[in-house]
């Protein structure tokens, strides 16, 4: 053998090397230990035991100490059944566990379900040489390492030569006799109480630092443990002592060579954080420095007790932490100052410099993962977290390259797209950190991404998911042509559906019929994570994407079932019924200048009051109403944190003039006909019609005298005089060069948050050039003053529809808009095939003036529409189908 | 023992390829599984490959001998499922003494008529020990995470009875391979090691892991490393990995193991994956052409195919070592 380290495995394994810090064993899954644990294991309850065993990991636990110890609990069943449970939790499983009884046939029963390599808490020669012989090579048949307690037929050792005697009497029958691997041996000296007033206790301490000095210099390759909270006894009720004393008498046990112990972390204060006065006194008791040392501890723990510390928000303790702790503290909280200088730290320690991503890096966002998953943390964190890692994995990445085979291993490969004809990104790079945070290796195809890309990158690069993204309506029928084509070349890969449009009717009816493999929506980042999770499961993968099957299935039964009680009402019905106005009565505003005019470039600052902060907050997943979310109590502290964020940019955008904000927009002389078109006219005269916006109609069956709307009603019929506006608003400009620029950085928080920033800029440009145009352009409301919120409650007159929303749906009437402003050209915002804007943050539409003007929702059309329709477009029945698809009753 | 050891010092070993893909050509139907002595076995029979060492023992033997004269140095017997555990499928549990008995028989008869041609190259019989159908970590029922469809002593059983029937068998080695629960696995080295002890003999033992996917773990989710460290109690000839994967897949996880330096290295990976239709058509050249690296970082001691291989696979690895030495292995 040419290395002798104690290895022990959960589904991971853990190496403690001579470099290795303190390896910390969690022991709130103990019965004896634990009063909560014992009453869940009492109840039956083991949900909510797995549960302890959970947080134990999360918090750092390297080991699990399990204990069923319990003069009213069947051990053996209990400890079986826990066990049996655990190896059902991967996140709890990965670490390895220590099977702590007393009783031999509860530690076999342990031995017989656990996979990994465990440590059996304890044997001793209390019963004589023959059975200790027999346990330990049972043991050893396992495949478990195990403690030795300093113990042996006459009691227990409490003196130095007996822990030394003992300790070598054991080595040597397992070395010896048994053929134990000596690096598999723990010893356990007995850690006692000092300060308790007998003159026995002084050297409790001292004793045990000794020992584990003498058996790490006679006793080769056997490691040293024990229970830290014992030594702290006399000052129950006293957790500043207690802590401190923890702290210190660690400090001195690891500087002597103990090598792993159980340890509450939260008992645990940091060492150099202790004050002066107080370590002296606990030190002095535990060395047994002078003789006075007890009274004076005991007289000092009265005066402090009760007191607690308050800690400093930049307080930079834990930067005394272990390598892995600072790394993990780094990850978690998302701090990226001193990350490079870890990691290159750790670099030092290990082999290969891979081994830092898949050890101290992985170990750190492995915690993120789990308090992500439990929901202790929220999105913009996560991303933050995902930040200092690519940070970290960027310095390190030279280093990897020089080695050849430098391969990092991954949970699994994801590729994403935002569909062919699409831009929108931000919720796709949202899942695509998420998952990478979870281990997944994520190969972003990026935006307007066509079919056949996806097919061929899935089948080169043999990915495992793939997750298609899209926020306008056309990409869904995008992601169905996308599910067949996958279908025809028998790919075997789950797919994701995920973006604003999307929904779980559309996938279960639409795309799910389409393709063989699993299909699922997913509707935000952080359910990603759990199915992507369960698509790719070892064990239970088939069973899963079974069941998401028969679900959609399921739910495409309910839905034929349920559209059936829908009822429409002819086109020409719908017709009779429209939303009138007394037109004799409504005199128009003329506006104030007629035709088109542009802003090349608008005063960003101007614009940062009309945002509406409340969707900002939602495309990170945190959900509530700005500003009452600030304060709220789940995401409030969150929210805050981005929000301070998403100023500091704003302002560093504004000041540096990063985008750049454009306008076109027009006003013209208009009618609307009987069929529901609006007429624009080129000039007053109205007897040139330059373009026809093409409005739909409302038929889903209303009650009686209720009307059926179509936004050509807030247009006065020919013989009136009327105007119609429209408009297009860009602050997209510089928005990729700014969020490639932080990506190259690897900064996806400020990528995803510029975007989003721009995305609030392009609906605030839009709110103020909408009140400049009442109050100014055309000018219909030249006295109106509101406050923002009203704004955003559109307390105003008139409306500004767009379409591909909900009271025009039908994109096609963005070609129309630009066509009459000539946007391309004037201010540079194009459309993609599938009628998305380019860049990504605008937004355009249509000015209606009439008070009556309202917001509505067009619903399903049926068929004697679609075809009236096509015919006004003048394009194919199958064209008009293929745009107003999700508005056809079908 | 030390017989087979100074060979692995000196050249890399062969092992054969998949006896299920040869066992195909033959095209055995329901009556030739059940061979005379079965006519009348109340359960159907056809797809109990192992049977067929008792009913069909030509055959087997015939392919225990093309993979010799491919240049194997190693076969495996036939009795992959040939515990009580696997057998109780076809209600053949009390034939499981027979099956393994007769299995190392065949293939030691073949194996000493090849040695005895070409003494300078002694052939070896390695006694297949399979994961049996069931997992000892894994619930098969997803809303029963606790449940278990099999106990570690009632593995450990079964082993034992393989174990002993194979070693009666004649079998120069164990091979523990598929291990796709590591649980599965130490219940069977946990068998050999307590027949090993009453029998007072030294046989090699080699264990060979499956990782299931690119996640780089086994079905029951242990990475490479963490599978490694839960065997390493025993005193091993060989670790490795077989199965599920081609060559080129699970290069990266042998080269992890390989690291290891307590015992020699083994992988007989599968050719390729399986195509739509469940087949293997890597070609003997493209798989040769995947192995070679292998050779060139001198990763391995002892190599050989799993599914989807057959002798001509064989052959053309089995050439290719003679240009290449072993992995240096040092104890």
């Amino acid at each position: 053998m040419s290395e002798k380290y104690l290895k022990l495995s959960g589904l991971e394994p853990l190496v403690v090397k001579p470099n290795t810090n303190f390896v910390n064993v969690g022991e709130r899954t103990n019965v004896t230990g634990s009063r909560k644990f014992l009453r869940l294991i009492e109840e039956d309850n083991f949900t909510a035991a797995l549960e302890v065993a959970r947080e134990q990991v999360i918090n750092g636990a390297q080991i699990i100490d399990v204990n069923m110890d319990e003069g009213m609990i069947d051990g053996v069943e209990a400890m079986t059944r826990f066990l049996n449970l655990l190896q059902a939790e991967p996140d709890i499983a990965r670490v390895p566990i220590m099977i702590d009884s007393s009783k031999w046939e509860i530690i076999e029963a342990g031995l017989k379900v656990v996979q990994g390599k465990c440590v059996v808490n304890s044997i001793s020669l209390k019963e004589g040489e023959e059975t200790f012989i027999h346990q330990a090579k049972t043991i050893k048949r396992y495949g478990a390492a195990v403690i030795i307690m300093a113990f042996d037929e006459t009691g227990q050792a409490d003196t130095l030569d007996r822990r030394i005697e003992i300790c070598k009497r054991s080595y040597d029958l397992l070395v010896d006799q048994v053929g134990f691997p000596p690096q598999d041996i723990i010893f356990d000296p007995n850690i006692f109480p000092v300060a308790t007033g007998m003159e026995e206790h002084l050297t409790n301490a001292v004793d045990f630092f000794k020992s584990t000095k003498w058996i790490r210099q006679n006793l080769p390759y056997a490691n040293v443990s024990g229970g830290v909270s014992n030594v702290s006894f006399s000052f129950r009720g006293n957790n500043t002592v207690r802590e401190a004393m923890h702290s210190a008498f660690l400090y001195h046990a690891i500087q002597h060579g103990m090598t792993m112990g159980i340890v509450n972390p939260t008992m645990l204060e940091i060492y150099s954080d202790i004050p002066k006065k107080l370590l002296s006194y606990v030190e002095d008791v535990l060395l047994n420095r002078r003789s006075d040392a007890t009274e004076r501890l005991l007289n000092y723990a009265e005066e402090v007790k009760g007191s607690r510390k308050v800690k400093s928000k930049d307080d930079l303790s834990w930067r005394s932490q272990s390598l892995q702790e600072r790394i993990t503290h780094a990850l978690v909280r998302g701090i990226d100052a001193f990350i490079e200088e870890d990691v290159e730290a750790a670099r030092l320690d290990v082999e290969r410099p891979i081994q830092v991503i898949e050890g101290h890096l992985m170990n750190g966002m492995n915690v993120v993962g789990d308090l992500f998953g439990s929901g202790k943390m929220f999105l913009p964190q996560v991303v933050k977290s995902a930040r200092v890692m690519k940070k970290a994995v960027a310095y390190l990445l030279p280093f990897i390259e020089e080695e050849k085979d430098g391969k990092q291993e991954y949970a699994g490969r994801i590729l994403l797209a935002t569909v062919k004809g699409d831009v929108h990104d931000i919720g796709k790079n949202i899942v695509g950190v998420v998952l990478g945070c979870n281990n997944y290796e994520i190969i972003d195809l990026g935006v307007m991404v066509p079919p056949e890309k996806i097919i061929q990158t899935a089948i080169e690069k043999q990915v495992d998911v793939i997750g298609l993204s899209g926020l306008i309506t056309p990409s869904l029928d995008e992601m169905v042509f996308v599910a067949n084509e996958l279908e025809r070349v028998h790919s075997a890969v789950p797919l994701l559906i995920g973006g604003a449009t999307t929904s779980r009717a559309h996938t279960a009816v639409k795309i799910d019929p389409a393709y063989g493999q699993s299909v699922v929506h997913v509707n935000d980042a952080s359910r990603a994570v759990t199915v992507v999770g369960q698509l790719l499961q070892n064990d239970a993968c088939d069973k899963y994407q079974k069941s998401v099957k028969e679900d959609y299935a399921a739910f495409r039964e309910n839905f034929a079932k349920r559209k059936e009680h829908k009822t429409f009402v002819s086109l020409s019905e719908a017709r009779e019924q429209k939303f009138t106005i007394d037109w004799k009565e409504y005199h128009p505003v003329v506006p104030q200048q007629l035709g088109i005019q542009c802003i090349e470039d608008q005063d960003l600052s101007v614009l940062v009051d009309y945002i509406d902060w409340s969707p900002f907050f939602r495309s990170w997943d945190l959900h509530g109403k700005y500003p009452n979310i600030l304060t709220d109590k789940v995401v409030g502290e969150q929210a805050v944190s981005l929000f301070e964020d998403a100023q500091t940019l704003l302002s560093q955008i504004i000041e540096g003039k990063w985008l750049k904000a454009k306008a076109v927009f027009g006003l013209f002389p208009a009618n609307s006909n009987d069929e529901d078109d609006i007429e624009i006219y080129a000039n007053e005269d109205r007897k040139e019609t330059m373009h026809r916006f093409v409005c739909l109609r409302q038929q889903g069956k209303k009650a009686k005298a209720k009307p059926y709307y179509a936004l050509s009603d807030f247009i006065a019929p020919k013989g009136n005089d009327d105007y119609v506006g429209c408009f297009c608003v860009s602050t997209g400009f510089g928005t990729r060069e700014l969020a490639d620029h932080y990506e190259e950085n690897n900064d996806m928080y400020n990528s995803i948050l510029v975007k989003a920033l721009a995305d609030r800029l392009a609906e605030a440009f839009a709110e103020y050039l909408h009140k400049q145009v009442r109050t100014t352009y055309w000018g219909y409301a030249p006295e109106e003053e509101l406050s923002n919120e009203s704004l955003i409650l559109e307390k105003y007159r008139g409306i500004r529809p767009a379409p591909g929303y909900p009271a025009c749906p039908d994109h096609l009437e963005k070609n129309t808009i630009w066509d009459l402003l000539d946007v391309s050209n004037a201010i540079g915002v194009t459309l993609t095939e599938s009628l998305a804007m380019w860049p990504a943050a605008s937004v355009s539409g249509y000015y209606f003036a009439h008070p009556e003007a309202r917001y509505f929702g067009l619903g399903k059309i049926t068929e004697d529409q679609l075809l009236d329709y096509s015919k006004r477009r003048n394009i194919s029945i199958d064209e008009a189908t293929k745009w107003l698809r999700p508005n056809l009753n079908d | 023992m030390s017989n087979l050891k100074s060979i692995l010092e000196d050249r890399i070993l062969i092992l054969d390829g998949a006896m299920g893909t040869m066992l195909q050509n033959y095209a055995f139907e329901e009556k030739d599984f059940r061979g005379k002595r079965f006519a009348d076995f109340p359960v159907s029979l056809q797809g109990n490959n192992d049977l067929l060492s008792l009913t069909q023992p030509q055959a087997i033997k015939e392919i225990h001998a093309k993979y010799f004269e491919a240049g194997a140095d190693i076969v495996e017997t036939n009795t992959f499922s040939s515990t009580s555990i696997a057998m109780a499928d076809y209600q053949m549990e009390n034939l499981v003494y027979e099956l393994n008995y007769e299995s190392a028989k065949l293939a030691k008869e073949v194996a000493e008529l090849f040695t005895a041609k070409e003494t300078q190259k002694p052939r070896f019989v390695a006694g297949s020990i399979g994961p049996t159908n069931k997992t000892a970590s894994l619930s098969p029922d997803v809303n029963d995470p606790g449940f278990r469809a099999i106990t570690f002593d009632r593995l450990v059983e079964a082993y034992s009875e393989q174990t002993e029937a194979l070693l009666d068998g004649g079998v120069d080695i164990l091979l523990v391979e598929t291990i796709f629960d590591t649980l599965n696995a130490k219940a069977a080295l946990f068998a050999i090691e307590a027949v090993k002890e009453s029998r007072k003999l030294d046989i090699p033992v080699m264990v060979s892991g499956t990782i299931t996917d690119a996640s780089g773990r086994t079905l029951s989710g242990q990475t490479a490393e963490a599978f490694l460290i839960s065997l390493s109690h025993v005193d091993l000839l060989s670790v490795g990995f077989n199965c599920a994967l081609g060559a080129d897949q699970l290069m990266p996880y042998v080269e992890r193991l390989s690291r290891n330096k307590d015992a020699y290295i083994s992988v007989h990976p599968n050719a390729g994956l399986p195509n739509a239709f469940g087949a293997y058509d890597q070609t003997p050249e493209t798989m040769k052409d995947m192995i070679r690296p292998y050779f060139e970082k001198n990763l391995v001691n002892i190599i050989g195919g799993c599914c989807g291989t057959g002798p001509e696979h064989i052959r053309q690895i089995a050439e290719l070592t003679s240009t290449f030495s072993p992995r240096k292995h040092v104890v």
